[in-house]
């Protein structure tokens, strides 16, 4: 059946059943590769996604729950978002697999704290799982973007 | 040279016989590389077929090897950089076709990457490839401008001559210095005047792609008409379909085949998601008559009884190292320990995932290949082609901590056999859930070893007895064993400094056979024998009342091991007095050519896991040609080893996997990582492994500091269920 959604600040239109995960949708529907499968039971945090600027495991949210809700995908923070600027000027990637998920956690953590502290860092990205260990560089990655962010005139980010 | 690499190294023969397996009778004779490359057709431009140069100057380096993480086409683009003068900011790097006659791993004799080796046996052929492709355009500009070619100098992709003040960008002589005959042995630079390599301006290549969601892996491939499959394996290792009922599975919307294939029964769907689905709805009986029904604790029973003499007699015990008589009486007080490992699995974020379209005998393979030889003769088997002729795109892999290069390639294999029963020319995606990639193996194996060490009157070892029971990695391998050793099961112990040190050694290995299969785990062989020796090491310091690190000192003296000594110090030297509050673990390992000594500060509570806070960590791996790659290989190989020694445990029970995803295999987080500091010993040797050596030495280096804390020796892992 058809679903629409908004994502990445277009409207769309999908055919999927009600329970399918918005990750398959998409991914598959959608072509929007950058976020990832990774376990499928929001463990893992490879499908971090932003609905309604809160941070969503999309492997676990039905389509059909976040019709009508802004839906922000990693494609969707442009590139020059702070969160990426620091990544890139940090070399944070390793594998790379999960850093899409990573940056969605991190754009979400700093939305919501401009200047987050360590246990702040902690609390907000302990649900994204990296095998490659690039944790340090995360941390280190979100204090510059917070320093990035902070030089920004003020606005959502 | 380590033990891994040796074994790595297989003669020419020995792939000639592996590869004969395969391509038939009538190929006996060829030479590896001709056998292994034909029917491929690889385009190779003017500069060979390691740099292609644009028509607007961009310099591009093409890898033999795969990229997933380790940062090796920072390296490798590097060495080409620094030998060819080329602008860093306009170097790319693109993967090479599949080609073993052209893009072999020289430490291997196919082309694959693993054991460490990526930048270590690239080294001499790219610089002479960077070196060559500048002296062609050098030559292109002499002829150019009429002026002596000894005159001419390169910087940023720029050509120059000083005298006529002339200067051109390659892109301008591209086509000029392309007809110029390559030189046959172009000069190489000093190291010394390096300007590139060796700084931290080598960074990644890919990190722009890796943050804004462009990155390719083999999940994100999408093609007109693709199909995905999802296969039902046995849930127990070695089960096979008996029978299997895909009436609801075929009526799940979006399927479009069920196809039993000999590991299990694939449902082909239009996307992923219906796959799933239809794999849920289909009923399958297995016939287990000829399954593993054994589990990891009577696995574990059978290795301790086997390694303490009352194991089957038919088990054969060869020897790693040999000196003296142990069975002499020696007088000494006498050490004791054992020690038990679990099966780990590799988990890579990406799980096992490959894209076939297979036309007859022909096939590609679009994939994170770690392994193009093995991939290649693996589905020419499948298909019946020729090696060569299986042409393979080799995309980005989520991580793979050797899950990737293996000798069936197993899971590229199942996408092929699924692939040629569709319609000719069907792009198939085979992906695995993270269940299956848990529970499907390739583990690295359950290993028990037991060590008695007699002291000399200083305390120092005498005597020094061990025993190994661990499964055969290379078991099944089309690259037969050189003699009866699996040097891979061993390595670490194999030339272990603290061996050489000792004057009586007698240590044995015993690979009994079990249906579990198992592979490569990020460090192989030192993921255990690093923890028995470097935490044996600290207990017999103890013992003998002597400082862990000083008496490391003497025995490294007593063994010539001057790099391994030359780390430990820097480590040292660097991580300054213990923090208050916290305790200190020192360990030190070789593996892949490369030393790594850490130094691990950790906060120990009761009631709460160990945390690790600071590990500082001292690399002597020959000349360092990306440092900050490297230091992101000590941190993320930290983190890897240190998820392991902590949580990491794949409990078998009856054959069967129990755990299914990351709730049941808990793997290291934010909250527990450490702070890794990463110092480099200046070395002139050539390069050596990076990836793998900074795996192993953080559990030791735990353990170590719970030992000094008074806490028990860390003698079952994972160490959560010993505090």
């Amino acid at each position: 059946m058809a679903i629409a959604l908004e994502v990445n600040g277009k409207a769309v239109s999908v055919k999927a059943a009600d329970d399918t995960p918005l990750l398959w949708v998409l991914r598959d529907e959608l072509g929007l590769t950058g976020t990832k499968y990774g376990c499928g039971i929001a463990q893992c945090g490879a499908c971090t996604i932003h609905i309604d600027g809160q941070p969503v495991r999309a492997c676990q949210t039905p389509v059909s729950a976040a019709a009508g809700m802004k839906i922000t995908t990693v494609e969707g923070l442009g590139g020059h978002h702070p969160v990426q600027q620091a990544w890139v000027k940090a070399d944070v990637p390793q594998c790379g697999y999960c850093q899409s998920g990573q940056i969605m956690s991190a754009a979400a953590l700093l939305a919501e704290k401009r200047n987050p502290s360590d246990a702040d860092i902690d609390a907000a990205m302990s649900g994204n799982i990296c095998r490659c260990g690039t944790y340090q560089r995360i941390r280190a990655a979100i204090k510059d973007a917070a320093g990035i962010a902070a030089a920004l005139p003020a606005k959502g980010v | 040279m380590n033990a891994h690499s040796k074994i790595a190294q297989p003669s020419r023969r020995d792939l000639v016989v592996g590869a004969t397996m395969v391509g038939g009778a009538l190929l006996v004779g060829c030479s590896p590389a001709d056998l292994l490359s034909a029917g491929a057709k690889t385009q190779i431009g003017a500069f060979g077929p390691f740099v292609k140069v644009a028509a607007d100057g961009a310099v591009t380096v093409v890898s033999k090897h795969i990229e997933f993480g380790q940062g090796s086409h920072a390296g490798l683009a590097a060495i080409v950089a620094e030998e060819l003068d080329a602008d860093w900011t306009r170097v790319r790097v693109e993967f090479a076709p599949a080609n073993a006659k052209i893009y072999a791993n020289s430490m291997m004799g196919a082309q694959g990457t693993g054991g460490s080796s990526a930048i270590a046996n690239s080294w001499q052929q790219l610089r002479t490839a960077g070196a060559a492709t500048r002296a062609m355009f050098v030559q292109a500009a002499a002829a150019k401008w009429n002026v002596p070619a000894a005159e001419i100098t390169v910087r940023d992709s720029l050509v120059s001559h000083a005298r006529s003040g002339k200067s051109a960008g390659f892109g301008e002589l591209v086509a000029d210095a392309g007809k110029v005959t390559p030189p046959e042995a172009p000069v190489l630079k000093d190291p010394r005047t390096f300007t590139l390599v060796g700084t931290s301006r080598v960074r990644r290549k890919d990190s722009t792609a890796k943050s804004n969601g462009t990155a390719r892996y083999t999940q994100d491939v999408r093609m007109e008409g693709l199909l995905t499959a999802m296969v039902a394996h046995a849930p127990r290792f070695g089960a096979k379909v008996k029978s299997f009922d895909d009436t609801a599975a075929r009526k799940v919307a979006g399927v479009v085949d069920v196809i039993q294939i000999p590991t299990g029964v694939a449902v082909v769907a239009r996307d992923t998601w219906s796959a799933r689905q239809g794999r849920e709805a289909l009923k399958v009986v297995w016939d287990e008559t000829k399954a593993e029904g054994r589990g990891s604790d009577q696995i574990m029973a059978e290795y301790r009884a086997a390694a303490a003499g009352k194991g089957p007699e038919s088990l054969k015990w060869v020897p790693f190292d040999s000196k003296g008589d142990a069975a002499k009486a020696t007088d000494g007080e006498v050490f004791e320990a054992t020690y038990d490992f679990p099966y780990l699995a590799h988990a890579a974020m990406e799980p096992m995932d490959c894209v076939a379209i297979v036309k007859g005998s022909k096939v590609k393979l679009i994939h994170g290949s770690q392994s193009p030889t093995m991939d290649q003769l693996a589905v020419a088997k499948v298909v019946g082609a020729l090696p060569g002729s299986v042409e393979i795109e080799t995309l980005l892999a989520g991580g793979s901590f050797g899950r990737r290069a293996n000798f069936q390639a197993d899971y590229v294999a199942e996408c092929v056999h699924i692939a040629k029963k569709l319609p000719k020319g069907t792009p198939l995606k085979l992906v695995w859930t993270r269940e299956d990639d848990m529970r499907a193996g390739y583990f690295r194996p359950i290993t028990h070893h037991s060590v008695r060490i007699v002291l000399d009157k200083d305390g120092y070892p005498a005597v020094w007895r061990q025993r190994v029971v661990t499964q055969s990695l290379m078991k099944g391998s089309p690259i037969p064993s050189k003699g009866p050793l699996d040097a891979t099961a061993v390595e670490g112990a194999l030339g272990s400094p603290y061996l050489k040190a000792t004057p009586v050694v007698d240590a044995q290995l015993a690979t009994p056979d079990v249906g579990v299969p198992v592979l490569w785990w990020r460090s192989v062989g030192a993921t255990h024998t690093a923890h028995v020796m470097e935490h044996t090491i600290d207990q017999l310091a103890r013992k003998a009342g002597k400082d862990p690190v000083e008496y490391r000192r003497v025995l490294y003296q007593r063994a010539g091991a001057k790099r391994h000594l030359a780390v430990l110090n820097l480590a040292m030297e660097k991580a300054g007095p213990v923090p208050a509050g916290l305790a200190r673990g020192v360990a030190v390992h070789e593996s892949f050519g490369s030393v790594v000594a850490q130094v691990a500060d950790v906060r120990l509570a009761d009631g709460v896991d160990p945390k690790v806070e600071r590990v500082v960590t001292a690399i002597d791996c020959g000349t360092a040609v990306a440092p900050d790659q490297i230091a992101a290989q000590m941190e993320g190989g930290t983190c890897y080893g240190l998820s392991a020694h902590l949580y990491g445990e794949v409990v078998v029970d009856k054959g069967a996997v129990q755990q299914t995803n990351f709730d049941g295999y808990r793997v290291l987080r934010m909250n527990e990582a450490p702070l890794v500091e990463t110092h480099i010993l200046p070395s002139d040797r050539p390069p050596s492994g990076v990836g793998e050596p900074g795996t192993p030495v953080i559990g030791p280096a735990l353990a170590n500091a719970m030992l000094g804390a008074g806490k028990p020796p860390v003698t079952r892992l994972p160490i959560v269920r010993n505090v």
